[in-house]
């Protein structure tokens, strides 16, 4: 009888400890019946500025296994099914045992329904075989991959952060571009329904009548400023080459295009088998992957001496009529040109000399007896004057993955050399865009654009719509760089002269053939590793701008010879909405290895 | 152990049929509980409209057609005079040990286990029943001999009687039902059995238990060491006891290694991972530990009174298994919480009280056995099948008595108690005589 109260007494304890005591069998009961069904509401579209669709949603099936259920498999018409190696299969078997023998896992993902037409109706003959359908990203288009980026699986460490905290592992989230930084809008809002399930998970009603539940909102739409068309063309000038072109609308910041080449198209991180694509394309030694107008650090050359020439003009250091000497002691000239009696003459020449002794008027202004500390405090005033252009930091365009660039302050060059006994010597390379200069391809067009507004910017940015409503606040706030709108009068006419006067480092980029005034830039930039980089920055009309556009090309030699011409099939084309047919053999012409570019030097 | 007054003649003892007819009854609602499927077309009577083919498909409705019959079942057992029990206990014991034999070779395997008889629509387990043969067999042979004088003969063919119907089960591969015999030690204990085998066995099995758990050179030092300290403290057991204390020393170090032996070579698969997840249930989730996992979930979700009746979320969608027959105390364990439980549990001890109480006052050595062997086998099926839902106890497939569904067992339980409550009721007359 000790015996059996003994035993009783211990049930009796135990039992109060598992049902009264240890809360977490409740919560244990509750994981196994209690399902969160979370609805994933329906992702907020993509729009061209002309309204063109290039995002949208499209179903695609995942094929589930409960390897429990999987009786008698026959293996090999299995995979001839799914058209599926044998080892794939039998691992992704073992995967989904490891995950859960009763729970259903994915095996194999995004099935398009034309792959799903063939399974379907012989998956009867293999239980625990289920699809099971969700909305993927389709496009409309094969451009813009590196704007629009792309959705994929949460990944463990982005659950890991607090943006993230609402989302579960499986879910699937914005990566990169538009679709990342929209995730919250694009997303919508999921709704949850908590339903009751048995063991196979087979649904046994509500959960106290659905008092839980929420519904799920759609996400908004996007209507981005982009004209699917130019940037289309723009993709295909710069085939075979790398560097990018950026085009935007002065008046507002939109962007009108933005091109990364090399580029790829946005449906390669679509569907089956994304995964090994990604990869290739991680490993492509091009870097297809890198979104090369946010990301590159590049300097600017000889485009920034529109920059350099404004701030010395509104410190008033200089007039539109100073003249300098060309001279080659100072720092080498691009080629022998006639004297640079004035502003005009010396941004048509690009004369390197001239813009030297423009910004050392600029930094070395006798603020202190001591070259060196006169040197500092000057760099640093002209520092905060160039920046106030948008340089030298994120302009805060609606993509990520935005880098700054760099204007060097004196600090740099104190740790740089070790020392603070350095002069304008030492940094005369940023008068003429060189040296630890870096400017992104988007600031390169903003300083067009603001020299197109005379003296204002609006942030770029790629959508001008959400869902009803306008663009995100920060877009819609004019910034002025500082400096007067004489002083753009003064310079612009020398821009034009570029383009449209002969002998101009631009005069390839003319369109004056079709009445259009273009004023712009020419850039060669020193390259150490290779072929220096092409670049040109413009925009047109010249009187009354709709398009500032910057173009950038990797080892093409001197910027007026392709970059030029690039700049202005781009704004043709956006602006006439076609392209003179005496340039057509410019079109085929320009989509020509980097390499084809190079003919003589000249700056 | 209590003693009752003498009573008037051929009377049952209604104490014990009341607690058998209340176990019953909860039997049945819980099997009801267990078997209720929430799917299930409801009109507001019992039956709803379904046919008796339709109705048979469920557990609680079987359930009522075993309790008609086991009611029949128990007038046939009073009526029958109990001296023919006493009478026809060998020949009985024979006719189950053939038919134990013959078993594996008519029976269809159900389970992995070739030992359900088909009768028709009914299926039998002979295991059930070799319980009260072997317990009438054994207590018949008691009475035949001297108890005080531990005759070594007479040990041996009491041994023989109660290993062969486990061994033969054993061969049929219902490895629960064959443990079940490991109950009858207790009534041979109450016999004068001495109580030595049951501390061997007792320490026996917490060798074994701690050569799984730790590791086994600590063991060795751990042992040498007691023994180093019991022949330091005590000079004299160095003196007199050497040779034993070696030999016993040698026989548990021995069996700390022959541990992994007998685990991975004489133990099969599925009765090792069983072992194993009773050590640490979470070794395996979803798979063995499954069982043991999900009905302590059930139960623990129980909480101090229940969810309440039919309202268990975790038996209604199936994610205890066999929850009518061998997990029916988990349906008992979520829907009643803990106060149903401990309910049972009283319930359980009474019986075993009443049946100790029962035994005591027959005059006979016969009546006596046979009321220890009910109270061990009874006491065993509880100890294991609850010890078993809520973790205690490894899994072994046998019913918690008079609450799991089955026809056999609530037969085999009916049968074993009422036999007893038969002899009881004609003590006084052989008195008289």
């Amino acid at each position: 009888m000790a015996i059996f109260l003994a035993v009783a007494l211990t049930f009796g304890a135990r039992l109060f400890y598992i049902q009264v005591l240890d809360g977490s069998y409740k919560l244990a009961a509750d994981r196994n019946t209690l399902q969160r069904i979370v609805q994933v509401p329906y992702r907020g579209l993509i729009y061209d500025r002309k309204g063109q669709l290039l995002v949208q949603n499209t179903p695609v099936y995942d094929l589930m296994v409960v390897p429990r259920e999987v009786k008698q498999l026959d293996t090999l018409r299995f995979c001839e099914l799914l058209q599926l190696p044998l080892e794939e299969v039998r691992e992704g078997l073992k995967v989904a045992r490891t995950f859960s023998r009763v729970k259903a896992s994915p095996l194999v993902q995004n099935l398009s329904t034309a792959e799903l037409a063939t399974i379907q109706d012989n998956l009867m003959d293999f239980p625990g075989f289920t699809i099971k359908a969700r909305m993927a990203r389709s496009y409309r288009t094969e451009n813009m991959a590196h704007a629009l980026g792309y959705v994929g699986s949460i990944t463990p460490k982005l659950l890991e952060s607090e943006r993230f905290a609402k989302y579960m592992p499986g879910d699937f989230v914005g990566v990169n571009g538009l679709e990342s930084f929209y995730e919250t809008q694009l997303m919508g809002r999921r709704g949850v329904q908590y339903k009751m399930v048995n063991v196979r998970g087979i649904e046994k009603g509500a959960f106290r009548n659905g008092e839980f539940d929420t519904l799920s909102v759609a996400g908004q739409d996007l209507h981005t400023s982009i004209d699917i068309e130019l940037q289309k063309y723009g993709e295909m000038l710069m085939k075979n080459k790398r560097g990018y072109i950026v085009a935007i609308e002065p008046k507002t910041g939109e962007i009108l295009a933005m091109v990364s080449a090399p580029a790829y198209e946005p449906s390669i991180l679509t569907g089956k088998g994304m995964g090994n694509r990604y990869m290739a394309l991680q490993n492509d030694t091009t870097k297809p992957l890198f979104n090369r107008p946010l990301m590159a650090k590049y300097s600017p050359g000889s485009v920034f001496k529109v920059v350099n020439e404004l701030v010395a003009l509104q410190m008033g250091v200089v007039t539109p009529q100073t003249g300098f000497d060309c001279n080659w002691k100072l720092v080498r000239c691009t080629h022998r040109h006639e004297y640079p009696s004035n502003v005009g003459i010396a941004i048509k020449q690009s004369c390197n000399p001239y813009f030297y002794q423009v910004m050392r008027a600029a930094v070395m202004r006798g603020r202190s007896t001591n070259r060196f500390e006169d040197s500092r405090l000057g760099l640093a005033d002209w520092r905060r004057k160039v920046m106030a252009f948008g340089l030298g930091d994120k302009l805060g365009v609606d993509i990520r993955s935005e880098i700054g660039g760099l204007v060097p302050s004196p600090e740099y060059y104190d740790k740089r050399l070790k020392t603070r006994r350095w002069n304008y010597k030492t940094v005369y390379s940023l008068s003429i865009g060189q040296g630890e200069l870096s400017v992104t391809g988007l600031q390169m067009a903003n300083i067009m654009a603001t020299v197109a507004n005379r003296g204002w910017y609006y942030t770029p940015h790629f959508v001008r719509r959400i869902g009803n409503g306008g663009p995100l606040p920060q877009f819609t706030e004019r910034h002025t760089v500082g400096v007067d709108p004489r002083h753009f009068e003064a310079i612009i006419p020398g821009m034009q002269a570029v383009v449209d006067g002969r002998g101009g480092t631009g005069e390839n980029a003319s369109l004056l053939d079709v009445g259009i005034s273009v004023a712009g830039k020419t850039g060669t930039v020193q390259n150490y590793h290779g072929e220096d980089h092409a670049t040109f920055a413009a925009f047109a009309p010249a009187e009354d701008p709709k398009i500032a556009v910057a173009v950038f090309i990797e080892n093409a030699g001197f910027g007026g010879s392709s970059a030029a011409p690039m700049a202005s099939l781009i704004m043709e084309k956006y602006l006439r909405g076609k392209v003179a047919p005496w340039r057509h053999r410019w079109e085929d012409w320009l989509q020509s290895p980097a390499e084809r570019f190079i003919r003589r030097r000249r700056h | 152990m209590p003693t009752a007054p003498a009573r008037h003649n051929r009377s049952l003892d209604w104490v014990t049929v009341l607690i058998y007819l209340l176990m019953v009854g909860l039997g049945w609602v819980s099997v009801y509980a267990a078997s209720y499927s929430p799917d299930m077309p409801s009109t507001g009577s019992l039956f709803g409209n379904l046919s008796f083919q339709e109705l048979m498909a469920y557990d609680w409705f079987k359930q009522i057609l075993w309790i008609g019959t086991a009611i029949v079942l128990i007038v046939v057992l009073v009526v029958i005079d109990y001296k023919a029990y006493d009478t026809f206990a060998f020949a009985l014991y024979g006719g189950m040990i053939v038919l134990l034999i013959i078993t594996p070779f008519i029976a269809r395997p159900i389970g992995g286990s070739r030992s359900w008889l088909e009768l028709g629509p009914m299926r039998l387990q002979p295991a059930e029943f070799a319980k009260f043969v072997t317990a009438l067999a054994v207590s018949r042979f008691m009475a035949g001999i001297n108890l005080r004088q531990q005759n070594f003969r007479d040990q041996a063919v009491l041994a023989g009687l109660t290993l062969l119907p486990p061994v033969l089960i054993l061969a049929a591969n219902e490895t629960g039902q064959a443990l079940v015999f490991a109950a009858f030690l207790l009534a041979y204990f109450r016999e004068g059995m001495s109580p030595l085998i049951l501390v061997i066995m007792a320490a026996a099995a917490i060798i074994l238990i701690l050569a799984l758990l730790v590791p086994k050179l600590w063991l060795v030092v751990a042992f040498t060491v007691v023994l180093g300290l019991v022949f330091l403290f005590n000079r004299k057991a160095l003196r007199h006891h050497l040779p034993l204390s070696l030999s016993v020393w040698a026989v548990v170090i021995g069996m700390v290694f022959g541990v992994d032996f007998f685990f991975n070579n004489v133990l099969q698969p599925h009765q090792r991972k069983r072992i194993e997840v009773l050590i640490n249930p979470s070794a395996d989730p979803l798979g063995v530990g499954w069982n043991v996992t999900q009905s302590k979930i059930a139960i623990g979700s129980g909480g101090f009174d229940g969810k309440g009746f039919l309202q268990g979320t975790q038996t209604k969608f199936d994610f205890v298994p066999a929850q009518s027959t061998d997990f029916i105390f988990c349906t008992i364990g979520e829907e009643w919480g803990w106060l149903g439980c401990t309910t049972v549990i009283i319930l359980f001890i009474v019986l075993l009280w009443r049946i100790l109480y029962v035994a005591e006052r027959q005059k006979s050595v016969f009546g006596r056995t046979y009321g220890y062997c009910v109270a061990s086998i009874m006491f065993f099926h509880f100890a294991v099948n609850i010890g078993m839902t809520i973790g205690l106890a490894p899994v072994v497939g046998i019913p918690l008595p008079f609450f799991s569904y089955g026809g056999s067992s609530l037969w085999s339980f009916t049968t074993l108690l009422f036999i007893l409550l038969g002899i009881d009721a004609y003590r006084k007359q052989d008195l008289e005589r």
